[in-house]
């Protein structure tokens, strides 16, 4: 532990550094491929929707022993219309779940089970959802969506600059694009539970995203035509500085969400436990690595068109002997990362 | 030893906000005893009941003539035909903004069929003849009374029996046809009636609205326009009851098979236009005017989702939430202490600090509002246990970094504070507006989920400003943390100031 300690102090003054922000070409390729490969499964797979979204319903039966085949024979018995999915649910459950049924088709399905394993109606957990229910979730989530990232544009805008705001923003499409594609690619049930974990994520992942946008306005905020680094460099500097923070704060969200992902599929078998927690679960892994090499490669890309950042830029390469813009040479960090006391002379007064 | 303002200044403010957060402590439990609110509500899903979304069915056309009034009115009709259940803590109640609104009823308990099948069926809105009427208790054997002439011997007995004061029967169902002669009940229980066909439908009411007759005092009255059809139907009905002897001559609204008020015709109203006169109060003409309106475009529902959820599997996910909210909570404060050390317990403390206020809040949200802890919203909590830790580790990276500066322990303490404060009000504002937006745009569990999450940034905001910051400010002048202990967190190893001189 007191290793990862010691490599956080390496990082704030520069000794060990990372290149973040030079080497963006690679993170926006692994990125845009991940991206291709969520389009490509939601094209060609979709997404694998529960009943709530097909509409249809969802019949629970709390029995020890209670057999797959007793329960389709059961169900079947009644007549009502469509596939059957029967399937085992932990050691003492058996769930049905039917197509759309109307009130008298739902409480002879109930009945047939009822009757079929000895217990009564009422213990009998029953999901019925109608036929529209999904469209109108899935349109309030957008709506949801949409509001949110106007509003935290607006705000990240206002209590930080637009350019980071613009950057966080990119950063939290790429993770809700990237979170959909791995339940496309993987044909997890999407359920409502999901949507409120997908929405979730929304403000999870800006979370981190702010701490290192936090750190770089403050590397950032004297950066005037003397400094002695780009702006690329002090954003690579602050993500440096914030990488120890970063994974501390991810890991530690990511510990309690991952016992209710546990517990969730481990005791409870399916339900609103499992399907919230795996769309956080998934988001979060995605929110890190955005807020990583997602959003500051982007904010500094924005921000290097500004004339002044790239008479900066021709300055301290042509100082430092550095051929290209935006690559961060480890002897670059090591001279200029130290932190403001240790800091040499800056030779080039002007 | 430090003779700057700054120290100073801070050194006299931990305890006192400690003691503070203490005071606060102290009162919310004794307002929990004292409003006897000692356990949580729990949802339906993690004690077992019945929850039905409804949503209005608008037909092609209609779009724009839904109105808000028409939600609420359609609320109080189902609220009537739940209650009449005698279930209590019973709840309908609609969710959404202005039209776009999804009515969600709520039964605990064994009941499940039934509340399905009550809450389903579109209401209608009828003017009736009134043919009879008496108090709304049963007649006495043998007072066999005078049966109403016209009407089959069938309708009189049922008349006879029906009992006004039993629940069941002020359920109103939504069931009766507008071509059958009917026996019901005022909507308040008090008086039955044998009840015309219906002759004028709620769908010929074009207008009605409440107004305030100033000359006359203060007299209120409800005032109703009929469409070309309804003009002729009410002009008939009207010209045809005014000579009729009591209570013949009296017309019964009728809304979901109850009598909502059964004016006396005075005079035949052939022009479509018709006011309605009494003592009402405001309250009672704006009402009456409500279900007018609604009557002209009465709304039908599609059944959105059905849940039963017996008790046993709400006790399994009541466990299975607890159970992951434990371990998730031992994790984080087991990853705190071997990564901070003894700054690890802060974290701890925290946490239970942060975990009582959330528990007491609870309680008294739910004596205060209502509240209900629902599986989706202890979800919601656990996650905030991240979100929580997460501002501790800011701060505590801050005050690293300002010790790598080469600050001391007590001057980083208040330094990185002043940093970290920023970025933790950003980050947990930014969580805030996600919650907020969660749970205006969303019905049902998302909502349970987003309330407690907010909730739960909010507390988390109050303990680190009240509780973390100053419980760190009062252990930096501790030895054990100042001198830079191994296990306290701040050694000079596990800071890697150690490497850096050698460097």
């Amino acid at each position: 532990m007191s290793k990862i300690s010691g490599l956080g102090g390496r990082l704030y003054r520069g000794e060990t550094a990372i290149d973040f922000i030079g080497k963006r070409r690679r993170w926006y390729s692994i990125s845009a491929l991940f991206v291709l490969a969520s389009i490509a499964a939601l094209s060609l797979q979709g997404l694998h929707l529960g009943i709530e979204f097909k509409g249809g319903s969802s019949f629970t039966v709390n029995k020890v022993n209670a057999s797959v085949e007793d329960a389709r024979s059961a169900v079947e018995a009644t007549g009502v219309p469509g596939e059957l999915i029967v399937q085992n649910i932990g050691s003492d459950k058996v769930r049905v779940q039917t197509g759309a049924l109307d009130t008298a088709q739902n409480n002879s399905v109930q009945d047939a089970l009822a009757a079929k394993f000895g217990v009564s109606v009422e213990s009998i957990d029953t999901q019925i959802t109608g036929p529209s229910w999904g469209k109108e979730i899935t349109r309030k989530a957008l709506y949801g969506l949409v509001g949110f990232l106007i509003v935290v544009m607006l705000y990240l805008a206002m209590a930080f600059e637009p350019k980071m705001a613009v950057a966080a923003i990119a950063a939290v499409v790429h993770d809700v694009f990237i979170t959909v594609g791995i339940y496309a690619l993987v044909g997890f049930d999407v359920t409502p539970a999901t949507i409120i974990g997908f929405l979730t994520i929304l403000g999870y992942s800006l979370y981190d995203t702010v701490v290192v946008f936090d750190k770089v306005r403050e590397n950032t905020r004297s950066i005037s035509s003397t400094s002695t680094k780009t702006y690329s460099q002090a954003v690579n500097h602050a993500v440096n500085q914030t990488l120890v923070r970063s994974a501390n704060t991810s890991l530690i969200a990511l510990l309690p969400v991952g016992s209710i992902l546990f517990v969730g599929a481990g005791l409870l078998g399916a339900g609103t436990l499992k399907d919230l927690s795996l769309a956080l679960f998934i988001g979060l892994a995605v929110g890190t690595y955005s807020s990583i090499f997602i959003a500051p490669p982007v904010l500094a890309q924005l921000r290097e068109k500004e004339p002044a950042m790239q008479a900066l830029a021709k300055r301290v390469n042509s100082r430092s002997g550095a051929s290209t813009e935006g690559v961060l040479s480890s002897s670059v960090a090591a001279v200029n990362g130290r932190g403001p006391r240790n800091q040499p002379k800056r030779k080039g007064r002007k | 030893m430090s003779t700057t303002n700054k120290p100073v200044k801070t050194a006299a403010r931990p305890g006192r906000s400690l003691a503070i957060l203490g005071l606060v402590l102290v009162a919310m439990t004794s307002l929990v005893f004292i409003q006897g609110a000692t356990s949580v509500n729990l949802g339906l899903d993690l004690r077992g009941g019945t929850s039905v979304t409804l949503q209005p069915r608008i037909a092609p056309g209609e779009a724009g003539k839904v109105t808000s009034e028409s939600i609420d009115q359609a609320v109080s009709i189902i609220r009537q035909r739940v209650n009449s259940l005698g279930v209590a803590e019973s709840e309908v109640t609609a969710q959404g903004s202005g039209t776009n609104r999804q009515i969600v009823i709520s039964v605990p308990g064994d009941t499940g069929r039934r509340v399905v099948e009550l809450v389903g069926q579109t209401a209608e809105l009828r003017f009736r003849q009134v043919l009879a009427s008496a108090s709304g208790i049963p007649a006495a054997a043998d007072s066999a009374a005078t049966p109403t002439s016209g009407v089959s011997a069938d309708v009189n007995a049922k008349f006879a029996a029906l009992d006004c004061t039993k629940s069941e029967n002020l359920q109103g169902t939504g069931t009766d046809a507008p071509t059958d002669t009917i026996v019901a009940c005022d909507r308040a229980g008090v008086t039955k009636y044998i009840l015309a066909p219906a002759e004028v439908l709620g769908r010929q009411i074009s207008k009605a609205s409440a107004g305030l007759d100033t000359q006359a005092g203060s007299a209120w009255f409800v005032s109703l326009t009929f469409n070309n059809e309804g003009t002729s139907a009410f002009g008939a009905l009207t010209s045809r009851v005014t000579s009729l002897a009591e209570p013949t001559n009296q017309v019964a609204i009728v809304l979901d098979g109850l009598v909502v008020s059964s004016p006396r015709i005075t005079e035949a109203i052939p022009s479509g236009n018709a006011q309605i006169t009494g003592s009402f109060t405001q309250l009672e003409a704006q009402d009456l005017a409500n279900v007018l309106k609604y009557g002209a475009l009465p709304l039908a529902f599609d059944r959105g989702e059905v849940q039963q959820v017996s008790p046993t599997l709400g006790a399994d996910q009541l466990d299975a939430g607890l159970l992951a909210g434990g371990l998730g909570l031992a994790l984080v404060c087991l990853y705190s202490l071997l990564y901070y050390r003894g700054l690890g317990i802060v974290t701890v403390g925290s946490l239970a600090v942060a975990g009582s206020l959330i528990y007491l809040l609870f309680l008294l949200l739910g004596e205060w509002i209502g509240f209900t802890l629902t599986l989706a919203g202890i979800a919601g909590a656990i996650v905030a246990i991240g979100v929580t830790a997460d501002s501790f580790i800011i701060y505590f990276e801050r005050v690293r970094d300002e010790m790598r500066e080469g600050r001391s322990l007590r001057t980083a303490v208040e330094t990185g504070w002043a940093r970290a404060r920023r970025t933790i009000l950003v980050a947990d504002f930014v969580s805030i507006i996600a919650a907020v937006l969660l749970y205006f745009f969303a019905v049902g569990g998302v909502r349970g989920f987003a309330f407690t999450l907010g909730l739960t940034t909010l507390v988390d905001l109050i303990v680190v400003f009240v509780f973390t910051k100053p419980l760190v400010s009062i252990l930096a002048r501790v030895n054990f943390f100042n001198s830079g202990h191994p296990l306290s967190g701040f050694s000079s190893k596990s800071l890697g100031t150690v490497v850096a001189k050698e460097a």
